[in-house]
C-alpha cells in the first residue's frame, strides 16, 4: 500500500544511561502503511530507540508522538492504549497461559479492545493469520522458536495498533523459517501495516523496507530507500569500520 | 456453556447451605475448630486472589486482621461505639492502609516484597503497642458482645461465601485476567496496556479488607484485646502455608489446605504444644519439596495421568 501521512514523529530524541549517550538527538518520522527499517552496528541505540517509543524506557530529552498523543512521558500502558504494540528481542511467551489466551492479553487491555466470545474469535483469527491455527489447543511450552515468535507477533497484532515495532524478529530463525518469516512480515505489509522493524537480517530490509535509517553510536548517519542506504559510503564504513 | 459453568457454583452453594447447619449440629469443641478453619479458609482464600496469580507472597495478613481486631476493640473499650459500627468501619481502615502500603511496595519484586511485607506488619504491630502503652492506656481492649461462637461461625460463613463469589467472579472478569498476565511477565503486561500498579493495588487493598473484616468478625472471641496477641506474625505465616498447602491455582485450593492443617495444628497444640512452630516449619518444607502445586496441584496431576 502506498505511505500515507507521517503519524508518528520523533523529535531530537536523546537518551543518557549515565555518561552513555545511548541515542544522541535522532528525529525521524514514520508515514502511515510505511515499512520502516531500524539499522546499525550493535550497540548502536536501536534497541533504545524502540524501547523510548513503546515507553519501556524514557526519553532524556526530545518528544515522540503518535497521532496527536505524545508518548515521551507516558506511562508504558498508555503507549500501547495510545497504539503502540511490539515484539520483543528476546521473545517473551506467558507460559502457564494458553496459546489462545496468549493471544487474547494483546486484545483486552491496549488500544482496540475486545472481551469475551468476540476476543476469543478475534484471537484465533490471529492465530490464523500467523499461521499458528493447528497449534491452537498445543501446550505453550511445546511450541518450536518460530512458533512461539508467531505467537508473540499474533500478540502484538491483537491490539490492532498504530504502529507495530518488530524488534529483530526474525533474528535465530534457519534459512527455511526465515523464508517463512519474512513471508509473513511481507503479508502484513501488503495489508497496510505501519511497522518499525530493527533487523540485521539484510535480505529482509532489502525486501520489507519502504525506508530505511541507520543509526550508527547513537547518531542518525543515513536515511532513505533501502538500496540508497546500503550503498551510502557512511553506513558501510559503520559496519565495517574504515577500510 | 452456561450449565457447566454454573455447575460449580450450585455445588458451592450446596455445600453452603450445608454449611450452614454445622452449628445446630456441633458441640462447644467442634463448633470452635470450625470457626477457626472457616476464619483460615476467608484468609487464605482472599490472601490467594492476590498472591497465587502475581506470585507476590504477601506477609502482611497479619497487620490487617489486628488492625481489624484492634479497632473493634479500640472502639468498644474506649469509644462506646457498637461492634457493629467498629466491624464496618474497621476494613475501611485496612483498605486505605494497604492502597498506601501497596503504592510505597509494590514496585518492588520477589524476595524484597516479602521482606517489606512482612517488616511492614512488625512495625505497625510495635507502632500501636506504642500509642497504646503511651497514650491510651497502657491496658487491654475488651470486646464484650451478645455474640456466641454459632453467630461468629455464621458471619465467617457469609464472609467465606462473599469471598468465593468475589473469586469466581474475578476468574471470569478482565482484572482477573490481567492479574494472570502480570503474574507470568509484568514487562509483557505493561506492553498490552495493563496498568499493572493500579492492578496490584487494587487487588492488595481486596486482601487488606477482607483480612480486617475477619479480624472484627473474630475480636468478640477474644473478649480481650492486646495488640501484640492480635498483631501476630505467625498468623501471616500460617494463612501463607495453609494456601500453598492447598494450591493457589484454584479457587477451592485453600480450602483443601486449610482443613488438613487446622486439624493437624489442633492435634499438635493439644499434645505437643512446644512443637507447633516446628510443624509449620516441616510443613512448608514438605510443600516445597514434595508439592510444588500444592493438594490441588497434586489432583489435577492424578487426574491427567489417569486420562492418559
Amino acid at each position: 500500500m502506498t505511505p500515507g501521512d507521517p503519524i508518528l514523529f520523533v523529535n531530537n530524541v536523546t537518551k543518557r544511561f549515565g555518561g552513555l549517550v545511548a541515542v544522541n538527538n535522532v528525529s525521524f518520522e514514520v508515514r502511515e502503511h510505511e515499512v520502516m527499517g531500524l539499522i546499525g552496528p550493535n550497540g548502536s541505540g536501536k534497541s533504545t530507540t524502540m524501547n523510548m517509543i513503546s515507553g519501556a524506557l524514557k526519553a532524556t530529552s526530545g518528544s515522540i508522538t503518535l497521532k496527536g498523543h505524545d508518548l515521551t512521558r507516558a506511562k508504558t500502558f498508555e503507549n500501547a492504549r495510545f497504539g503502540v504494540s511490539r515484539t520483543f528481542q528476546l521473545v517473551r511467551i506467558l507460559p502457564e497461559l494458553s496459546v489462545l489466551e496468549n493471544v487474547i492479553a494483546g486484545a483486552v487491555f491496549g488500544h482496540k479492545r475486545r472481551w469475551g466470545a468476540e476476543a476469543e474469535a478475534f484471537a484465533a483469527g490471529l492465530l490464523e493469520r500467523v499461521g499458528l491455527a493447528e497449534r491452537i489447543t498445543a501446550p505453550v511450552g511445546s511450541l518450536t522458536y518460530i512458533d512461539q515468535k508467531r505467537l508473540e507477533l499474533a500478540r502484538a497484532l491483537a491490539g490492532e495498533p498504530s504502529v507495530l515495532l518488530l524488534d529483530e524478529w526474525l533474528a535465530g530463525l534457519n534459512p527455511s523459517e526465515l523464508k517463512v518469516g519474512i513471508d509473513l512480515v511481507a503479508s502484513l505489509r501488503q495489508e497496510g501495516r505501519t511497522i518499525i522493524l530493527v533487523e540485521h537480517v539484510m535480505d529482509a530490509i532489502r525486501s520489507l523496507c519502504d525506508r530505511c535509517l541507520v543509526i550508527n553510536s547513537g547518531t542518525k548517519i543515513a536515511e532513505g530507500t533501502p538500496d540508497a542506504v546500503l550503498s551510502d559510503p557512511d553506513v558501510i564504513r559503520a559496519y565495517l569500520g574504515e577500510g | 456453556m452456561m450449565p457447566a459453568s454454573l455447575r460449580p457454583l450450585l455445588v458451592a452453594g450446596g455445600l453452603l447451605g450445608l454449611a450452614g447447619f454445622v452449628p445446630l449440629v456441633a458441640d462447644g469443641y467442634w463448633l470452635s475448630i470450625a470457626v477457626t478453619i472457616l476464619m483460615y479458609v476467608a484468609l487464605s482464600t482472599s490472601w490467594a486472589l492476590f498472591s497465587g496469580p502475581t506470585h507476590y507472597i504477601a506477609l502482611s495478613t497479619g497487620a490487617f486482621f489486628g488492625i481489624g481486631g484492634y479497632l473493634v476493640g479500640l472502639g468498644m473499650s474506649d469509644y462506646d461505639q457498637s461492634f457493629w459500627a467498629m466491624a464496618a468501619i474497621a476494613p475501611f481502615v485496612a483498605t486505605g492502609l494497604a492502597a498506601l502500603i501497596g503504592w510505597a511496595t509494590l514496585r518492588l519484586s520477589g524476595v524484597y516484597f516479602v521482606i517489606f511485607t512482612l517488616g511492614l506488619a512488625e512495625m505497625i504491630r510495635n507502632l500501636i503497642s506504642w500509642i497504646q502503652n503511651n497514650f491510651l492506656g497502657s491496658r487491654g481492649l475488651y470486646v464484650l458482645t451478645d455474640l456466641d461462637e454459632r453467630h461468629i461461625y455464621w458471619m465467617l460463613l457469609a464472609i467465606t461465601a462473599g469471598v468465593f463469589l468475589f473469586g469466581w467472579r474475578l476468574g471470569r472478569s478482565r482484572l482477573g485476567f490481567a492479574l494472570r498476565i502480570l503474574g507470568n511477565d509484568e514487562e509483557v503486561a505493561r506492553h498490552v496496556g495493563i496498568n499493572t500498579a493500579r492492578t496490584k493495588i487494587l487487588m492488595f487493598m481486596t486482601t487488606g479488607f477482607v483480612a480486617a473484616l475477619v479480624g472484627a468478625v473474630v475480636a468478640p472471641r477474644y473478649y480481650y484485646i492486646e495488640p501484640n496477641v492480635v498483631f501476630s506474625p505467625e498468623l501471616s505465616f500460617i494463612v501463607v502455608i495453609m494456601a500453598l498447602l492447598g494450591g493457589t491455582r484454584r479457587l477451592y485450593g485453600p480450602l483443601l489446605g486449610v482443613i488438613p492443617f487446622t486439624l493437624l495444628w489442633e492435634v499438635i497444640s493439644v499434645s505437643f504444644p512446644n512443637a507447633t512452630t516446628m510443624v509449620l516449619g516441616l510443613t512448608f518444607l514438605l510443600i516445597v519439596y514434595g508439592i510444588p502445586n500444592g493438594i490441588t496441584g497434586l489432583l489435577s496431576g492424578f487426574a491427567a495421568r489417569r486420562s492418559a
